[in-house]
């Protein structure tokens, strides 16, 4: 399929994108393979787990008929499953806000060239090289809930340093259990973040400060007027990304505290339990609950990225 | 894209003036102070992995939970070797090709959304772009019943096959994001000594590739050696990944602290190592995996 796509004829046709005038066939050949995997493995498989989740199909046999919207119906009736969603609601919320407010405050602090700044920058990069499985073999030993005399993992380190009053359940408070998932997870990925903003500070030209400081402002007038307002693109970016992370929580969870907890369950690890129970329909129902969840957070993001394109 | 943080030169002008001396000694100070506050708590985590990892049975005990082992022993890390050594072969032989295929063909598509376009690119890439971020929760349950159908055996296999098909969006961005910054001119100059597409694409395109190719190869190679959920669904831990493997051994009934911390380690060596040593490279394929290039 070389390129040589008899294309003279249409010469003078208008030039698409960048480069026009040669033939669309090579190009579309040459994509078609991924085009035909992405339709089928993520386009075909939504749509027909869309399907799954409206028949009756309770147990590993075939669906016993059409069960409309019966399934949804039933998880959003279910205590536990919205007892799924406030979890993740507030998960979501508490990593956004940690990794957002760290990564940025450690940019900043590097930002103007710090002596051992690419130390730094490893150190705080580090964890997100690492399993989430492999760090939360960590974590579930540092968020070990027992208190006083028993207390170890932090609770232990809070009891050294006289901080008894920050020793807590971690994990297993039925309300509060799960911002106790997020500080790992802020651990993981603050360094990210960071070095989102690192390089949002590194491309914002030289000469605006020097502007700046001409128009005599103060370095705090500097960085609250000039720099800060050009990292939003940035810390747009960082939402879209950590977010839509946020949202498939699964292997912390099911590395700390294990599939079959309840203060830590969130719809990816329910989803899991009713697929190992042969619930195909129920799970199937979560599955797609998640991506609408997951898809009113990025559907608006690809559709302004697509017109930015539109528009270069 | 593919900004490297570390080469910034900063005006010496800048960095000497006198107004404010001593707000910024005390500016200084407060910064140092914080940064190294900051880097302990990061490394808090890896300490305690490392300690506990060479302690005995009956040193890993609560009280002693952060003092340094009162014996140095590696039962801990054989126990762990034991367990982990055939999953990290698996590993190996899965994440290797996965992420290979699915470079190039990152590489070829790329090049077709930038630099080879076709009406409706924009439109395709884009449709490609939010397979990156579906949680993949929404597929799984047809997924199995599909790969089943296809007949493709569980674990390295299957999970060559979900790493491949998965990773195609994000390598495709990449790699379109980095050739979007290579000079137009260089391609219609090829175009007009008449070279069709296939010949501009080995001959032009691809031996300036080296940086894209890196990046991309790193990613695909983290994010499949880290991967659990894909694992999960299609392999067992008698033929899965590390990540199946050292879950199996950390959850276990018998709590082995210093063999699970072990095999935290071990399971982490190869993404550390390739942290390290390419780690600016790394820090490019997060702006290019995020920030529009």
């Amino acid at each position: 399929m070389s390129s040589t796509v008899p294309s003279t004829a249409r010469r003078p046709r208008r030039a698409r994108g960048r480069i026009g005038g040669h033939g669309w066939v090579a190009p579309v050949l040459l994509i078609l393979p991924t085009v035909i995997v992405i339709g089928v493995f993520v386009y075909g498989l939504i749509g027909s787990n869309i399907h799954t989740s409206l028949q009756d199909r309770h147990n590993i046999g075939p669906s016993q008929g059409f069960a409309g919207l019966e399934n949804y119906r039933d998880l959003f009736t279910d205590d536990d499953f919205i007892y799924s969603l406030r979890n993740l609601l507030l998960y979501t919320a508490t990593f956004l806000v940690g990794t957002l407010c760290l990564g940025f405050l450690w940019a900043w602090l590097l930002e103007r060239k710090a002596r051992g700044e690419s130390l730094f920058r490893a150190i705080y990069l580090f964890p997100m090289a690492v399993s989430f499985v492999a760090s939360g073999v960590v974590w579930r030993w540092l968020l070990n809930n027992a208190e006083g005399d028993r207390a170890s993992g932090l609770n232990r380190l809070f009891g050294t340093l006289h901080l008894d009053f920050l020793q807590n359940p971690w994990w297993t408070n039925e309300r509060w259990g799960i911002l106790a998932i997020a500080v790992p997870a802020i651990w993981q990925l603050s360094g990210y973040v960071m070095a989102l903003f690192l390089a949002g500070f590194r491309g914002i030209p030289e000469e605006l400060r020097e502007a700046a400081r001409m128009d005599g402002a103060s370095e705090w007038q500097l960085y609250r007027h000039v720099l800060f307002p050009q990292l939003s693109p940035v810390a747009l970016s960082a939402i879209i990304i950590i977010g839509h992370m946020s949202l498939k929580v699964f292997d912390l969870i099911m590395a700390i505290a294990g599939q079959t907890n309840y203060t830590t369950q969130v719809p990816a690890t329910q989803m899991w339990i009713e697929f190992t129970r042969g619930d195909y329909a129920k799970s199937a129902a979560i599955g797609t609950i998640l991506l609408v969840i997951v898809a009113i957070l990025i559907v608006p993001y690809l559709v302004s990225t697509y017109r930015q394109e539109r528009r270069r | 894209m593919t900004t490297d943080v570390t080469t910034d030169a900063i005006p010496a002008a800048v960095a000497t003036r006198i107004p404010g001396e001593r707000s910024r000694g005390v500016w200084r100070t407060v910064k140092y102070v914080l940064l190294i506050l900051f880097a302990l708590v990061i490394l808090l985590p890896a300490y305690v992995l490392f300690v506990t990892s060479f302690k005995g049975l009956g040193d890993a005990t609560p009280a002693n939970a952060w003092k340094l082992p009162e014996s140095w022993e590696t039962a801990g890390w054989s126990r762990a070797w034991e367990q982990l050594g055939p999953a990290l072969g698996r590993t190996f032989a899965m994440v290797i090709p996965a992420s290979i295929i699915s470079s190039v063909l990152g590489s070829m598509n790329g090049f077709v959304l930038s630099k080879w376009r076709f009406p409706g690119a924009d439109v395709v890439f884009t449709l490609i772009l939010f397979g990156m971020f579906i949680p993949y929760q929404a597929v799984m349950v047809p997924l199995v019943q599909l790969m089943s159908n296809l007949g493709v055996p569980s674990g390295v296999p299957s999970l060559i096959v979900l790493h491949v098909v998965y990773g195609l969006p994000i390598t495709t961005l990449i790699f379109r994001n980095y050739y979007a910054g290579v000079p137009v001119e260089l391609v219609e100059a090829a175009r007009v000594d008449g070279a069709g597409m296939l010949r501009t694409y080995g001959s032009i395109i691809l031996p300036i590739s080296a940086p894209a190719f890196v990046v991309v190869l790193m990613w695909q190679f983290t994010s499949a050696w880290n991967d659990y959920l894909f694992a999960l669904f299609f392999s067992t831990s008698r033929n899965g990944p590390v990540t199946i493997a050292l879950n199996f051994l950390a959850s276990g009934q018998l709590q082995d602290y210093s063999a699970s911390m072990a095999g935290a380690l071990i399971a982490s060596v190869p993404t550390l190592i390739i942290y390290i040593l390419l780690g600016r490279y790394f820090v490019g394929g997060l702006m290019a995996g995020s920030v529009k290039g």
